[in-house]
This record gives C-alpha cells, sequence and structure tokens, in this order.
C-alpha cells in the first residue's frame, strides 16, 4: 500500500499540498482521491500546491492537467501554486507548458484567484472594475 | 561517451524495475548533481531527463539497469547516466525521437524531451534487442 497525498477542505476549496517526491501510483491515487472529494463536498475551488516538488516530469505534469480537467466537469477551477523556477524553465524545455493549467504564484494567489472568480460567478457587487461604491478603480 | 569517460568518479549501478525505483533514480542523480555543483536549474534538467528515462525503462523496457556517476573529462565536470533493458526495443530510433510520437500510454515527450535537457545524448535499439540510452550534462 503506497502512501497518499491528503486532501484538505477550507470552506468551498480543497487543498492539496505535495510534500513528498511522488510516486506514479500516488499520482494517480490523488486524481481517484480529488474527483471523489469533489463530488462528496462540492467544492468550488481545488489548489494544488507544488512548493515542494524539486522536479515535474511529463508524468505529473499530465497529472496536472488531467485534473484540472476533470475538476472543471465537475464544477470546480484548479489553481496549480507554488511552481520553482528551475521546475518552470525544465517544463517548458521538456516541451509541456500546461496551457490548460491555471497557475499562480503562490498559495495566497491562488485563493485569491478562485475567491475572486467565484464573487464573479455569483455577481457580489463591488467586484466589477470601476464599481461606484468604492469610488476608485482598484488595480 | 556511451562509456565512462577516463577518469571520472566510480560508476554507481542500480537496478530500475519497478515504479518506486524511479524516485531512487532521481535521488541518486539529484546527489551526483550536487556533488558535481551543477547550477540549480541544470540539476532539475538532469533530475528530470532522468525520472522520464527511469520510466521509459521501468514501462517500455520491462525493467533494466541504471548506471550513473560524476564524469570527469579533462577539465570538464559533469554527471554521466545510463539505462540499459533487454526490453522490445525501438524499432525507429528518429521517429522515436519525435515529439508527441508515443508508443500509445504517454504524452511522446519523454525520450524527445530528455534530449532538449541534456548536453549529451546517444539512443542505441533495435526491435528485439533492448535499448540503452546514455546522456551526460556538463557543469557550465
Amino acid at each position: 500500500m503506497t502512501e497518499r497525498v491528503p486532501v484538505l477542505k477550507i470552506g468551498d476549496v480543497l487543498l492539496v499540498s505535495i510534500q513528498v517526491d511522488l510516486e506514479d501510483q500516488m499520482v494517480l491515487d490523488l486524481q481517484e482521491d480529488l474527483s471523489d472529494r469533489i463530488v462528496a463536498t462540492g467544492a468550488r475551488g481545488v489548489v494544488i500546491d507544488i512548493s515542494a516538488l524539486e522536479i515535474v516530469d511529463s508524468f505529473v505534469g499530465r497529472m496536472l492537467a488531467t485534473i484540472a480537467s476533470i475538476s472543471r466537469l465537475l464544477g470546480a477551477e484548479t489553481v496549480v501554486v507554488g511552481m520553482r523556477p528551475a521546475v518552470a524553465m525544465t517544463l517548458v524545455e521538456l516541451g509541456l507548458s500546461l496551457g490548460g493549467v491555471r497557475t499562480a504564484l503562490n498559495l495566497e494567489q491562488g485563493l485569491g484567484y478562485l475567491n475572486s472568480a467565484r464573487d464573479k460567478q455569483l455577481g457580489v457587487p463591488g467586484f466589477t472594475a470601476g464599481s461606484p461604491d468604492t469610488g476608485a478603480e482598484t488595480r | 561517451m556511451t562509456s565512462v569517460p577516463v577518469g571520472s568518479d566510480p560508476v554507481q549501478e542500480v537496478g530500475i524495475v519497478a515504479s518506486g525505483d524511479v524516485v531512487k533514480a532521481r535521488q541518486i542523480i539529484r546527489t551526483l548533481a550536487q556533488q558535481s555543483r551543477l547550477s540549480l536549474v541544470d540539476q532539475t534538467k538532469l533530475v528530470t531527463a532522468a525520472s522520464e528515462l527511469a520510466r521509459n525503462t521501468v514501462v517500455y523496457g520491462g525493467g533494466g539497469t541504471m548506471r550513473a556517476c560524476v564524469a570527469r573529462d579533462g577539465a570538464k565536470v559533469g554527471v554521466w547516466v545510463q539505462f540499459t533493458d533487454q526490453g522490445q526495443g525501438i524499432p525507429d530510433l528518429e521517429l522515436a525521437l519525435t515529439d508527441g510520437w508515443s508508443s500509445g500510454k504517454g504524452m511522446g515527450l519523454g525520450l524527445s524531451g530528455a534530449r532538449r535537457l541534456v548536453d549529451e545524448f546517444d539512443l542505441r535499439s533495435a526491435a528485439g534487442e533492448g535499448t540503452t540510452v546514455t546522456v551526460v550534462k556538463w557543469v557550465r
């Protein structure tokens, strides 16, 4: 039995923080666990923190893209956060630019993106550009 | 380059049979990359290439061996890595190194991508005779 990557729930967001060097089976398990948790919790967003990952090869890269697609079909948006610069440079050279995957520099920005995406969807006032109640445009 | 340059450090040899061995291969190459003082980006590129090749050895080669060492060639220092398997081999090497070519299980970036991540790349294979891939990453 291999180790599993924990999936944490914070409000309507699921947080996956990958802290160990991933064996291929763990990657496949994570895909399944996360899909189940999205359905069970009705989560609207998924944040995958890869700041501890020293490398992302084509297998893990493809998993990130697959998870993002599956989550979208289940009504949740995925943001991958914390990619190291060296990993980003390597991925591009490898030929994997993860075009379909939303990314953010860190956890804070990732959660911020999911919150604003949700508020926009729910039509919460004050989130449209130049909203009248603030009197100033936020940049 | 298919054999280790004379004057290199002793070669480590490890079996690459199960998927857990891919993780082990990454760790060994990471250590060698640090010993040879590759830059962080070059370490990351080499370890990623080794990960692709190790997975190929397990998935397509039916398991095999990784040999690796800190390579020394005159004033040059780097890491030399070789993966060998006795699997079905690759019938068309040219095609196998094309982006997007895949035997069906992956995205077809493993071999071609790994080649872009290293400084030297040598692929030898024939149908029914297994595959040997040798790569070197030199310190800039």
